[in-house]
C-alpha cells in the first residue's frame, strides 16, 4: 500500500535524523538537503539507500542529483511507490 | 647541530583502565587489570579460542556525538577522544593552523569497518555497503579525524609499524619539531581490533594468552608461566611542543622529550632478533642523540608483552645497553595491566613514562608471581618513588616486521 506524502515525509525525517542527528521537525518540505540541512554527498547516499529499503523503491544514482529539496525526495518516493 | 628543546604539555587517553589519562594512571598505580571476559555474540558463534581481552573501560559511544560514532571507525573514535583530552589538558594552545601537526599511528587501521562492510556485502549486497566505508577503514582515518577536529594544517601523518607504531609516531613528532615543521604536534596512536578475526589470527600464531578462566592475571610479563599477550584497545595522545612556544604561553610542562629513535632488525617477520643489537641501538640513539647519557636512565617502561620469546629478547637488548647497571634500574611492564594496545601501546606507555617522571613514581607490574630467572630485572611490582633530582626514562616498543622504536623523556629543568 502506497504511503501518503505526509507519511513519507515523516519516514524520511527519521532516516535523516538517524544519519545526521538533525532534529526531525526541522526536516520540512522546502528545505534544501545541502544548503539548509548541511547534508553532504556521503550522508545523502546513505539516506538514499536507507530510503530504498524503508519505502521499498529504487532510487537510481542518476536521480539523486535531482533530489535537491526534501519535497523533491518525497515526491519521487511517492511516485515510485505507485 | 643545535637542538630545539621539546616538552610534553598535554596528555589524553582512553584505555582498558579508564576513560581518561588520569583514570588510567590512577588505576594503573592501584594495580588494576583491564582484561575481562568478552561478551560479544561472536565469541560463542565462532568458538574463538581466546574469550577475553582488555576492552576499553568506557565505550567511545558514551563520549562522542552520535554522528561521530556513525562516521568514524572505533580506532578513530578512540583517537579523537584521547586527542581532545590531551588538547584540552594542554590548555588548547593558541597556534597557527599551519604550525600544528598530527603525528598519529595505528597497527591495523579500521579493521572493524572493513569486516563489517564485508559482512554487509555478503549478506545484503553491494548497494547496502556504506558510502563511508573507505574513509572509515583507511589507516590515516584517525589522524584525519584529529586534524579536522583541532584544525591542524601542518600535516596529518600516520605511521604503521605494528606494535612499535605509536612510539615511532612520537619519535617522528620529535623529529618534525626539531626540523622546524611545526610548533605543536599532537602525537600518539590508537587501535580497536577486538574482533573475531584479529583475535582468531593472533591466537592462530600462538601470540595470545589462553588463560580464559583468569583474564585479570593472564598478562604476566617476566613471570615463568607467561603464555602470551592480552589483546587491548584504546588510544593515547601527547601534546609535544617546542619549549619556546610552551613557555611563551605559560604552559604547564610534564616532562622534556630527550629524543626518539627507530631501527629495524632485518631478521624475521615476527620473531625478534635474539641478539637485540638493533633494539639496543634504538635505545642508545634515543638517549644520546641530544647529548644525554645512558648513565642517567633511572626508569624503563618496557615493551614486555608477556610472550615467552619477546620478554627475553628485550632483556637481552637491555643488557647490551646497560650492562651490569641494568639490575639497578626500576623497570615497569604496564601491559600487565592494560593488555597490548598494538598501535596504541607505545603512546600509552610513553604517557605512563611521562607521568612517572612528573610524579616521580614508577608504576607497578602486576601478576608477577615467580620471576623468570633468565630475566633478572629490577621489576617494579608496587608503585615505587623514583627520588629527587633530574630523572631520565625510556619507553620501548617493538613490532612485527622487526620494528624497534624508543622514546626518551626526562624531568623538566628550566
Amino acid at each position: 500500500m502506497a504511503l501518503s506524502n505526509e507519511e513519507v515525509l515523516a519516514g524520511l525525517a527519521e532516516l535523516i535524523t538517524d544519519e545526521t542527528g538533525i532534529a526531525a521537525d526541522t526536516v520540512e518540505l522546502d528545505k534544501s538537503f545541502t544548503d539548509d540541512l548541511d547534508i553532504d554527498s556521503i550522508s545523502m547516499m546513505t539516506i538514499v539507500v536507507n530510503a530504498e529499503e524503508k519505502f521499498d523503491v529504487k532510487i537510481p544514482d542518476d536521480e539523486v542529483k535531482n533530489l535537491k529539496t526534501v519535497n523533491d525526495a518525497v515526491t519521487f518516493i511517492v511516485k515510485a511507490q505507485a | 647541530m643545535t637542538t630545539t628543546r621539546i616538552v610534553v604539555t598535554g596528555i589524553g587517553a582512553t584505555t582498558p583502565l579508564g576513560g581518561t589519562a588520569a583514570e588510567s594512571w590512577t588505576n594503573l598505580l592501584a594495580g588494576a587489570s583491564g582484561a575481562r571476559t568478552l561478551e560479544h555474540d561472536w565469541v560463542a558463534q565462532y568458538e574463538v579460542p581466546v574469550t577475553f581481552a582488555a576492552s576499553a573501560a568506557v565505550p567511545a559511544a558514551d563520549v562522542l556525538e552520535r554522528r561521530e560514532v556513525k562516521r568514524l571507525d572505533p580506532s578513530s573514535q578512540f583517537a579523537l577522544i584521547a586527542a581532545r583530552e590531551a588538547w584540552a589538558d594542554a590548555g588548547a594552545p593558541g597556534v597557527e593552523p599551519e604550525r600544528l601537526l598530527v603525528d598519529w599511528a595505528t597497527g591495523i587501521g579500521g579493521v572493524w569497518t572493513l569486516l563489517d562492510a564485508w559482512d554487509t556485502l555478503r549478506e545484503r549486497g553491494p548497494r547496502r555497503v556504506l558510502p563511508m566505508t573507505v574513509p572509515m577503514l583507511m589507516p590515516n582515518g584517525p589522524a584525519a579525524a584529529i586534524g579536522m577536529d583541532l584544525g591542524a594544517r601542518g600535516g596529518e601523518r600516520t605511521v604503521v609499524s605494528a606494535c612499535a607504531s605509536s612510539t615511532e609516531s612520537i619519535a617522528n613528532a620529535y623529529d618534525h619539531l626539531q626540523a622546524g615543521l611545526a610548533d605543536v604536534v599532537v602525537a600518539g596512536g590508537s587501535e580497536a581490533a577486538i574482533h573475531a578475526l584479529p583475535v582468531s589470527a593472533f591466537a592462530a600464531m600462538q601470540a595470545l594468552s589462553k588463560r580464559n578462566d583468569e583474564p585479570a592475571t593472564a598478562s604476566r610479563p617476566y613471570d615463568v608461566s607467561r603464555d602470551g599477550f592480552v589483546l587491548g584497545e584504546g588510544a593515547a595522545a601527547l601534546v609535544l611542543e617546542t619549549l619556546e612556544h610552551a613557555q611563551a604561553r605559560g604552559a604547564r610542562i610534564y616532562a622534556e622529550v630527550v629524543g626518539g629513535a627507530v631501527t629495524s632488525d632485518a631478521y624475521h617477520i615476527t620473531a625478534p632478533d635474539p641478539e637485540g643489537s638493533a633494539a639496543a641501538r634504538a635505545m642508545i640513539t634515543a638517549v644520546e642523540n641530544s647529548g644525554a647519557s645512558l648513565d642517567d636512565v633511572a626508569h624503563i617502561n618496557a615493551h614486555a608483552t608477556s610472550t615467552p620469546v619477546g620478554d627475553i629478547a628485550e632483556y637481552n637488548a637491555l643488557r647490551r645497553v646497560f650492562g651490569e647497571r641494568l639490575g639497578s634500574i626500576p623497570v615497569s611492564a604496564t601491559k600487565a595491566s592494560t593488555g597490548h594496545l598494538l598501535g596504541g601501546a607505545g603512546a600509552i606507555e610513553a604517557l605512563f613514562t611521562v607521568k612517572a617522571l612528573h610524579e616521580r613514581v614508577a608504576p607497578p607490574t602486576i601478576n608477577l608471581v615467580e620471576q623468570d630467572p633468565e630475566i633478572p630485572l629490577d621489576v617494579v611490582t608496587e608503585p615505587r618513588p623514583l627520588g629527587d633530582g633530574p630523572l631520565l626514562a625510556i619507553s620501548n616498543s617493538f613490532g612485527f616486521g622487526g620494528h624497534n622504536a624508543v622514546a626518551a623523556f626526562r624531568t623538566f629543568e628550566d
